[in-house]
């Protein structure tokens, strides 16, 4: 068991802050959590924490349900009928399972950013624009700033700042998801739920996606799902190891990096299935 | 012959029949446009716009009357039929989408929309022309609105089916109500198949002849009243003109088909243009 190549391939990231503080607010707490396709049980008591303003990465082969576990966090997969979710997904305490949740003001909470680039029919402008004026009654100089500041935030300014009224699907897709991510930052949320975001993208692309999210960190709480096992290693305080449906394991990622208690991380980890 | 050869062969024996099958279509629709301009065009001048049809056996006149009833009831019928089928389209592909309901609709509105026309020219006349006692403009409206609604349905609902899920999760998780994901989102990613429907639907009622005769009828004069009388239409006017005996009435006849045919023409052409992919501005 080579521990070595891991490390050659992949340099294992400073958790420093985050094992050294001890006080560790956890954001979003997911208790006992079980989720069904029809009668297809997807999950199977999940129990994994979400730290305030840390990132943590969800890693495992295609299917282990790990954007399933982002979906249910904003409950976007509400969007369709026979699936289901057991158990508890606390956010701050409140849980977000309970019936009558007002959905869209959770999802107002807790952003979300897919694997394909979404961004809407319309302006790169408005694109951002239209989720503040959801929320907040905004002059237009305050919104004109609250995009700047959005897109300066997405590390997208500099190249859309001459041409805000071109359609948003103009753009490249590493410019268009970091679009998406700027319509995420915008609206305020305290949760931001990464699926896959730079699975479509090149690698400058991805750096700058993996820099951002490093930045954004000092604001948000992030959970990351990638297939990229560098990715985790290289963006994230957290990672948590799925296997069919199941949590293998969770820890700081220097510890899932290093020195995993679990055979079947290790081998997830260094290649040897997956 | 080697196995290679013999499927060369083949190939070129169906690349013919494809090649004869496509010069039997355009040919037949090459001789239609040629006959029209051969026996149209002639009668093509301003009077045609701007005089009502003559009396029988007589020089001159035009299709005002007609052009304008057909310019009427297709435009009172779009807007009849377009919201109904914009609506019922918006519920099957979006708050309908998992619903058995929608099944049952769409089994319903293909069934519509293959139904001979005459049959809505019928039941028009049985709950509107009877009880109103007279042939009217705006029962042959409702007759050709009752023709758009199953294409507008059609179209709109396929359209938004084929809006990424992707963009309704991402709206959605941006806090954003269902109705304004439909209205901002949904509606702008398929506005131009959605407008494509629209004229295809004003395409297909403006050369319908049948529904109008159990309802608007016809009209030799100018009728300004929808409620009351027949209102003249091209396709009516065509039909009438070209059964007649007397020739200036087959000249106008064949006038009224070629600018139907055109208009027609361009409404098509319009809407290619709008289905084909959007350039990024």
């Amino acid at each position: 068991m080579s521990m070595a190549s891991v490390h050659s391939s992949t340099p294992v990231p400073a958790v420093s802050h985050a094992a050294e503080t001890g006080a560790l607010e956890e954001k979003v707490a997911v208790r006992k959590l079980n989720f069904f396709y029809g009668s297809n049980r997807a999950l199977k008591d999940i129990s994994v924490s979400l730290y305030a303003k840390r990132v943590t990465a969800f890693i495992g082969p295609s299917g282990c349900g790990k954007s399933t576990l982002l979906r249910i966090l904003n409950r976007v997969y509400d969007l369709y009928p026979h699936q289901r979710a057991e158990g508890e997904v606390l956010l701050d305490g409140q849980n977000i399972l309970a019936p009558g949740q007002d959905l869209n003001l959770l999802r107002s909470r807790v952003g979300m950013v897919f694997q394909k680039p979404t961004p809407f029919p319309m302006s790169i402008y408005e694109n951002i624009a239209f989720g503040i004026r959801l929320y907040e009654r905004l002059g237009k100089a305050e919104l004109d700033s609250r995009v700047e500041q959005a897109l300066r935030r997405a590390a997208l300014w500099d190249e859309v700042k001459d041409k805000l009224a071109a359609n948003g699907l103009s753009l490249s897709g590493g410019q268009q998801q970091r679009l998406c991510i700027a319509r995420t930052v915008a609206v305020k949320p305290e949760v931001i739920l990464l699926d896959e975001p730079c699975s479509a993208l090149d690698p400058i692309s991805t750096a700058k996606i993996e820099e951002l999210i490093d930045e954004l960190k000092d604001d948000y709480t992030i959970a990351i799902v990638t297939h990229n096992m560098q990715q985790a290693a290289r963006c994230s305080d957290y990672t948590a190891f799925m296997y069919l449906g199941e949590l293998v394991e969770f820890d700081t990622t220097s510890k899932m990096f290093t020195s995993p208690a679990e055979r079947r991380t290790q081998d997830y980890i260094t290649g040897r299935f997956g | 012959m080697t196995l290679y050869q013999r499927r060369r062969l083949k190939n070129n024996v169906v690349v013919v029949f494809a090649l004869i099958a496509t010069a039997i279509g355009l040919g037949g629709l090459a001789v239609i446009l040629g006959t029209l301009i051969y026996h149209g065009a002639a009668g093509l001048s301003l009077e045609v716009f701007t005089q009502n049809t003559p009396p029988p056996a007589t020089k001159g006149g035009g299709l005002l009357n007609a052009i304008v009833g057909s310019l009427f009831m297709t435009v009172i019928a779009v807007l009849i039929g377009t919201p109904v089928g914009i609506l019922a389209g918006t519920f099957m592909a979006e708050y309908g989408r998992f619903s058995k309901l929608t099944h049952v609709v769409r089994f319903i509105n293909d069934i519509l929309l293959s139904a001979p026309s005459i049959v809505v020219g019928l039941f028009i006349y049985d709950i509107m022309v009877a009880p109103m006692h007279g042939f009217s403009g705006i029962s042959g409206s409702v007759a050709l609105a009752v023709l758009v609604i199953p294409v507008v349905v059609r179209t709109t609902e396929d359209m938004l089916a084929l809006v990424p899920k992707e963009l309704r999760e991402a709206a959605s998780a941006l806090g954003m109500p269902l109705a304004y994901v439909i209205g901002k989102v949904s509606y702008r990613a398929a506005r131009a198949g959605i407008v494509t429907g629209i004229l295809l639907a004003i395409a297909r009622i403006s050369g319908e002849t049948a529904p109008l005769l159990f309802t608007a009828f016809n009209n030799q004069f100018f009728n300004w009243n929808p409620f009351s009388g027949g209102m003249a239409s091209l396709p009516a006017a065509i039909f009438f003109f070209a059964l007649s005996p007397y020739e200036e009435w087959k000249a106008l006849a064949w006038t009224g088909a070629l600018i139907v045919t055109l208009a027609v023409l361009a409404l098509s052409i319009t809407a290619r243009a709008l289905a084909s992919p959007r350039k990024a501005s």
